[in-house]
């Protein structure tokens, strides 16, 4: 059993501290944090995430810290906790650099170890060391896991590498210089050109053209305007945004600016859940170590430009990733979607222009600024430029965060980044795109990702969970699960939300209880294809998705739950019957005398039975049968 | 809507933290995060004030009281359960666990228990996928739970005190 | 033809050019094409606009939009090529309707919106014969209700129009979307009954509730049990407005003045006298316009006083003051309404009249109003218990009432009312509509502190439907400056200017809770949206008016009479023991 304390207290360094004035004493602070790393022969990076903080990371920290003090290598080694690595199915990580030593599954009491081994005496913790799933060869460098191979990072590029709470260490990495070019070098429109010929595409679902929105928040004139950055993150299973957040906030709050610089903004907020912790400290030390640094604030860098930005917690409403529901919410208000037009960019937050991206979104612009949109429209594919942050889940291999370029393969995400499904089972689907998207089968493992053909095949990008299932994995169950989800979720404002999810959840249930007819297929279908038709917002408009992708891709396995009244995956319990093989049992009792319900009848070393009408599926007999004499079906 | 006196230092504390605020405009979530923050849950009389304080309608304060899923206006127990029912969870088996919870403690969701020992709750993804399935004591991480470990979980929480 | 600023569209293959800004919903029924709607009502010439786009029954199809678009919200985009009744279209609506009606109580049957429920109507339009769904839920709400309303929150399907109200026109605030999903619903703060909360009890949720989740409290029943107890002697009052609306009940033009058949229906059900509360109004005028001249003389002598005096008429607004407005209680006229001053009358100056104990008298008041039925449970107005006001009927209770009786309304010879509680002037029937309780209460002050005949009866400047009307008439060579507010949040704007040093100087202002005043009222007949209806009841008010030989309240020799023979004088100690009330603060969620 894991059992941790994730600790509250958040390191915040802050070393400058005086105000930067220009873009030469931008380069200055840059040159001193390059020289400063130079200094440092050796950097340890332990994952400071939400997962593997959660499996004790601090302690690690502090004891790999510890450790150098008694050896006297505090001055030559440093120890920095970064943002998520990705690899969080072997979590927690410690890195080493300069050689990309991976070290997986660490515990505190390893730190002594890795000191010892690996830093005095040059020898690399073999057991602890990354093994290959297939040929379980240790690899000690990262740059050769399969799980980092095929991945491109940029919106990820520093979670990992750097410790967030440093503003430096971002600095180092061209942090701010984005920024330092627009407001020094390029004129609004400039910085609106280059992102509308990157193509870079809002990367909270729908695939809006980033430039696009901006170009148009910056045509209405106010006294006031927003830049707001949508970091309601609810999709469940997915992590993108607060790994960013954790990871890499400044990478944020710099486009924020950006963003305000090119629609002329002065006002920037950030919708957080409140459920981030982590992700809120580390954005609130980044914003404010920014505003110490003048990267925020009145007249950064010495322009006229001001901008700032402000924190708004959410409050557990997945609607608000909506985003006039998610305006809506910053007004303290329910968060129900309004209709658009208007759109925020014309009346928005209080009313006035607002623009609303996603923390992924965001991540991107300053590496466009930097190296041009050209660079960023040669990744991807020719509609969806760029990379996507994916965060991998469910019975696979590697679950993690992982960054890919848009095109590749679901085949090589699941297959060689992801390791293969768990447990050497078969895969069955992958679920894109959360409650929103819909189920893509074997047969659409070699379609390229991108936003335009992941709906076309009936998903969609949604902000980026992908969930891998195999064959344990019962798909009218997946889509009830997903339901359950979007009728909770739905605000209940428009009618075909707030009663069509409710009675679609309800098909799904009879299915799912042996109850269903054939009629309810079409049922289903019709039902599906209105509220898709007429739903006021995003959430009612998909929540028919993973309906229809399993109903279409998994026809038969509904009509088996209807027509035979059985769960091929063995999943509805309803539809489940334990049976106890003749020929295996023993007669022990054991199933008897675990069975909560009295359900199994047999006296010592005779056969025992299930009684079917008291038998309440829940599998205990299964579990302790030391025999496998009972089986399910 | 009388003030109970043992809660006046937090309706003050409640009350400063309005009156610290530069503008009162949209703020109400904000408030209410704090007054949970204080109160551990947010009664009837705790929105009340929040509404005379903020000049903002009751019934509106209940309405986003209502509405968001953080608020609560039941006291949570002193052991708050949260059983990830994230996609990654459930895929991993989240559901029996917390089935098991609901019948040890002889709770559902969102209720607490007689004796104010344990509230239970289902949350979306805490993020900790790779230890899924994730349930969450207070701010204690437990990972890769199983039906079985649900009775140690309650126990070690009471060999606590 | 089309003007180079208008936007052309064609909309069921039909070209049409309307004004930037419109939505399809206006560009379609300006060329006659009616596309159903739910959730959607703008009561023309007020304020009132609810547009949620929520029901999602007016879809559209709009060519190279992937989804069908709501026609009251999506504005008209140059080119647009619209079909509102495409198959698709029309399976996508009956659709929702089935939705909608698969959560709702199937009890048509028995429901009194049955006939007047804009759900039922759409089911019949969009051809709902069976309910498609497997699914079973319904979300059930307790049915909860006070002395004027009753909510059955099972049959709310979520239009917010009632929300919308009670928030933006009422600024009352009672209401709000409570809980989310499924569950969701308009309710009140902690779900508690409507006499804990803001609530005036104005009824305008009532009137514009499209389904029977939002009803007047039905007294009807006591009514008839009233009048079928022979010892009972039983008298009716009738309100200014219900005489100029009750006819859309059965069926008549809005705005046709049906007095006479009012008082002879009433008869026929068995009313032993039939009043007029005109009457009471002309008696309020002198109270209150006494009270209004002997504050404006001690302002001019240089006294202390308090101003601006506030009408009091209007028991929506006098619970919304009550509650909202502690520290200005002593603004309002403590003049009872007329329903009030017509229940004190008859109760006592009438019932020793008759020789006969006031609580073997039952006096029905036949109002615009669910207000006046919490007016009328006041401890104010009862003596020993016994009410002055027995039961309070809006205009749809006593059309049903009549209806019950198989009285034939439309045919019914016209009746007068009975002797002396009946005459009445002018003055009075402006009661009914905004503006016109201060213009009935200017004639008279304006000729009792001016000591001449008026030159023109009419003040134009209080009339007409805008929010907010302030006038200054010269009067005794003073400026005496006025206001006018229909509609609550109105009056909290005038509130709030008094509240912070009454800048304008205003001396007396005039509220009254409903948009238009009394003839839109919470009672009476629904107008499903048709603000014009308000309009030609308005008029129909004023012609009367204009029709009447005595238009000032002063002149009406009954009241006259009623002052020589009981009352004394206005102001007396035994009109204000009658005549007069007093206001507490009371604290409200």
């Amino acid at each position: 059993m894991l059992r941790t304390r994730s600790p509250d207290f958040e390191r915040s360094k802050c070393i400058h501290m005086a105000k930067i004035n220009s873009i030469e004493e931008l380069c200055n602070v840059k040159a001193k944090a390059l020289e400063a790393q130079k200094n440092q022969k050796i950097t340890i990076l332990v994952c400071g995430g939400t997962g593997c903080k959660s499996a004790n990371s601090d302690l690690i920290v502090k004891n790999l810290e510890e450790e150098l003090a008694s050896e006297n290598l505090a001055d030559r080694v440093a120890v920095l906790m970064t943002g998520c690595f990705g690899f969080c199915e072997k979590g927690p990580i410690v890195k080493i650099l300069p050689d990309n030593t991976f070290y997986t599954e660490v515990k505190p009491e390893d730190a002594k170890e890795i000191i010892q081994g690996h830093i005095v005496n040059g020898e690399k913790v073999e057991r602890l060391l990354y093994k290959d799933q297939n040929t379980g060869e240790s690899i000690p460098d990262s740059k050769h896991m399969n799980f980092y191979k095929k991945q491109m990072r940029i919106a990820l590029r520093n979670c990992g590498y750097i410790d967030p709470a440093v503003i430096e260490q971002y600095i180092r990495e061209d942090g701010y210089q984005a920024l330092a070019k627009c407001l020094t070098t390029m004129e609004a429109k400039d910085v609106i050109q280059i992102m509308k010929d990157s193509g870079l595409r809002g990367r909270g679902g729908a695939g809006f053209p980033t430039g696009l929105k901006w170009e148009i928040a910056s045509r209405y004139d106010a006294d006031v305007k927003y830049v707001v950055c949508n970091a309601d993150e609810g999709d469940p299973g997915a992590f993108m945004d607060r790994s960013i957040l954790e990871g890499d906030p400044h990478s944020v709050v710099e486009a924020m600016a950006i963003c305000g610089y090119a629609i002329n903004a002065t006002k920037g907020r950030v919708y957080i859940r409140a459920e981030y912790p982590l992700a809120i400290t580390r954005l609130e030390n980044a914003i404010k170590s920014a505003r110490e640094y003048g990267l925020l604030g009145d007249n950064i860098l010495g322009t006229d430009f001001s901008f700032d930005i402000e924190i708004t917690f959410g409050a557990g409403a997945f609607v608000c990733g909506e985003e006039t529901a998610l305006l809506h919410s910053m007004e303290g208000s329910r968060g129900e979607p309004t209709t658009k037009p208007p759109f925020p960019a014309e009346s928005g937050f209080f009313g006035k222009p607002t623009n609303v991206n996603n923390v992924e979104t965001y991540a991107n612009v300053a590496q466009i600024i930097l190296k041009g949109a050209d660079w960023y429209r040669s990744i991807g594919t020719e509609k969806s430029a760029g990379t996507k942050v994916f965060a991998l889940a469910g019975k696979i291999n590697n679950v993690g965060l992982i960054e890919v370029p848009m095109g590749i393969t679901l085949r090589e995400v699941i297959f060689d980044i992801g390791g293969g499904i768990k447990d050497g089972k078969k895969f069955k689907a992958v679920q894109t795109g959360g409650p929103s998207g819909g189920c893509l089968t074997e047969k659409d493992l070699d379609t390229p990702i991108d936003f335009d053909n992941l709906i076309a095949k009936g998903s969609m990008m949604g902000s980026g969970g992908m969930i891998v299932m195999d064959e344990e994995s019962c798909m009218p169950a997946v889509a009830k699960f997903y339901l359950e989800f979007t009728k909770e979720e739905s605000c209940g404002k428009c009618t075909p939300c707030r009663v069509g999810t409710t009675r679609l959840l309800e098909l799904l249930t009879l299915i799912c209880d042996g109850k269903g007819e054939m009629k309810h297929f079409d049922e289903l279908r019709n039902l599906s294809q209105v509220i898709k038709d007429t739903a006021l917002c995003g959430l009612g408009q998909t929540a028919p998705n993973p309906v229809l992708s399993t109903l279409d891709a998994f026809y038969d396995e509904y009509v088996a739950h209807v027509v035979d009244k059985k769960c091929p995956a063995g999943v509805c319990r309803k539809l489940l019957s334990y049976k106890i093989d003749v020929n295996k049992c023993k007669g022990c009792t054991l199933c008897a005398r675990t069975c909560p319900n009295n359900a199994i009848e047999g006296k010592v070393k005779e056969t025992h039975v299930i009684k079917d009408e008291l038998c309440i599926k829940c599998g205990a007999c299964m579990e302790k049968c030391k025999f496998g004499a009972i089986s399910k079906g | 809507m009388a003030i109970d006196s043992l809660s006046k230092e937090k309706f003050e504390e409640l009350g400063a933290y309005i009156d610290s605020l530069p503008s009162k405009k949209g703020e109400l979530i904000r408030v209410l995060h704090r007054a949970q923050g204080i109160f551990g849950y947010l009664p009837k009389e705790v929105q009340f004030f929040v509404a005379r304080k903020m000049d903002v309608p009751t019934s509106k304060v209940y309405g986003v009281v209502t509405f968001y899923s953080y608020f609560s206006m039941i006291p949570k127990g002193e052991y708050n359960i949260s059983v990830c029912l994230g996609t990654a969870c459930y895929v991993r088996g989240a559901e029996p666990v917390l089935d098991e919870f609901k019948k040890q403690l002889g709770i559902s969701c969102n209720e607490t228990t007689a004796d104010g020992k344990f509230s239970l709750n289902a949350l979306r993804c805490v993020g900790a996928c790779g230890l899924a399935p994730v349930v969450m004591v207070g701010d204690e991480v437990y990972g890769r739970v199983t039906k079985d470990m649900v009775k140690d979980i309650l126990a070690s929480c009471l060999s606590h005190n | 033809m089309a003007d180079m600023k208008s936007i052309n569209v064609v909309i069921d293959r039909k070209q049409v050019s309307v004004a930037p800004g419109s939505t399809i919903l206006d560009a379609a029924q300006s060329i006659g094409i009616d596309i159903p709607t739910l959730c959607y009502m703008r009561l023309h010439n007020t304020e009132y606009k609810c547009q949620p786009a929520s029901c999602r029954i007016c879809v559209v199809e709009v060519e190279g939009r992937r989804n069908l678009c709501p026609a009251c919200a999506t504005p008209v985009m140059e080119g647009m090529v619209i079909k509102t009744s495409s198959m698709r279209v029309l399976s996508a609506r009956r659709m929702i309707v089935e939705l909608m009606i698969s959560d709702h109580p199937n009890d048509c049957l028995t429901c009194t919106k049955s006939g007047a429920c804009e759900l039922q109507d759409l089911a019949r339009k969009t051809g709902v014969v069976d309910i498609h769904l497997s699914g079973k839920s319904q979300s059930e709400y307790e049915i909860r209700e006070n002395k004027a309303i009753v909510r059955d929150m099972s049959k709310c399907i979520m239009c917010r129009r009632c929300e919308q109200m009670c928030s933006d026109i009422q600024s009352v605030h009672a209401l709000s979307g409570v809980d989310r999903g499924f569950e969701s619903v308009v309710g009140t703060a902690f779900d508690e009954s409507l006499d804990n909360t803001m609530c005036v009890g104005c009824g305008q949720c009532v009137a514009v509730c499209p389904v029977g989740a939002l009803m007047e409290k039905d007294d009807t029943d006591q009514v008839i049990k009233a009048l079928a107890d022979t010892d009972m002697t039983v008298v009716f009052q009738t309100a200014p407005a219900t005489r100029v609306a009750i006819g859309e009940e059965f069926g008549l033009e809005p705005g046709t003045d049906v007095t006479g058949k009012l008082v002879t229906s009433l008869k026929d059900l068995g009313a032993d006298y039939v009043f007029d509360t005109d009457f009471a109004a002309d008696l309020t005028i002198m109270e209150e316009g006494t009270e209004l001249i002997d504050r404006l003389n001690k302002f001019l002598n240089g006294e202390k006083t308090a101003l601006p005096l506030l009408t009091s008429c209007c028991p929506g607004w006098v619970n919304f003051y009550e509650s909202n407005y502690p520290d200005m209680l002593d603004l309002p006229s403590t003049a009872k309404s007329p329903q009030g001053m017509f229940g004190a009358v008859a109760k006592n100056y009438f019932a020793e009249k008759l020789n006969i104990d006031r609580k073997k008298m039952f006096v029905v008041s036949v109002m615009p109003c669910t207000a006046k039925k919490i007016e009328a449970d006041r401890e104010e107005l009862k003596e020993d218990g016994n009410p002055d006001v027995d039961v309070v009927l809006t205009t749809r209770e006593v059309a049903r009432l009549i209806k019950l009786a198989n009285i034939d309304f439309v045919n019914l010879p016209d009746g007068d009312y009975d002797s002396p509680l009946g005459e009445s002037t002018g003055a009075a029937v402006i009661f009914g509509v905004t503006g016109g309780v201060l213009e009935a209460a200017l004639r008279t002050v304006y000729e009792v502190l001016e000591k001449k005949t008026l030159p023109r009866v009419e003040f134009e400047a209080v009339r007409g439907f805008d929010g907010l009307k302030v006038a200054t008439v010269t009067i005794v060579g003073q400026d005496i400056n006025v206001a006018v507010a229909h509609g609550l949040s109105n009056a909290r704007k005038v509130m709030e200017e008094i509240k912070n040093g009454n800048p304008r100087n205003l001396h007396a202002v005039e509220v009254m809770a409903c948009p238009g005043g009394c003839i839109g009222g919470g009672g009476q007949p629904y107008h499903y949206g048709d603000g014009d209806i308000l309009k030609a009841r308005t008029n129909a008010t004023y012609q009367i008016d204009e029709a009447k030989v005595i238009r000032k309240s002063h002149e009406n020799p009954a009241i006259k009479a009623l002052y020589e023979e009981y009352y004394e004088e206005p102001g007396s100690e035994i009109a204000h023991h009658q005549l007069h009330t007093r206001y507490t603060y009371r604290e409200r969620y």
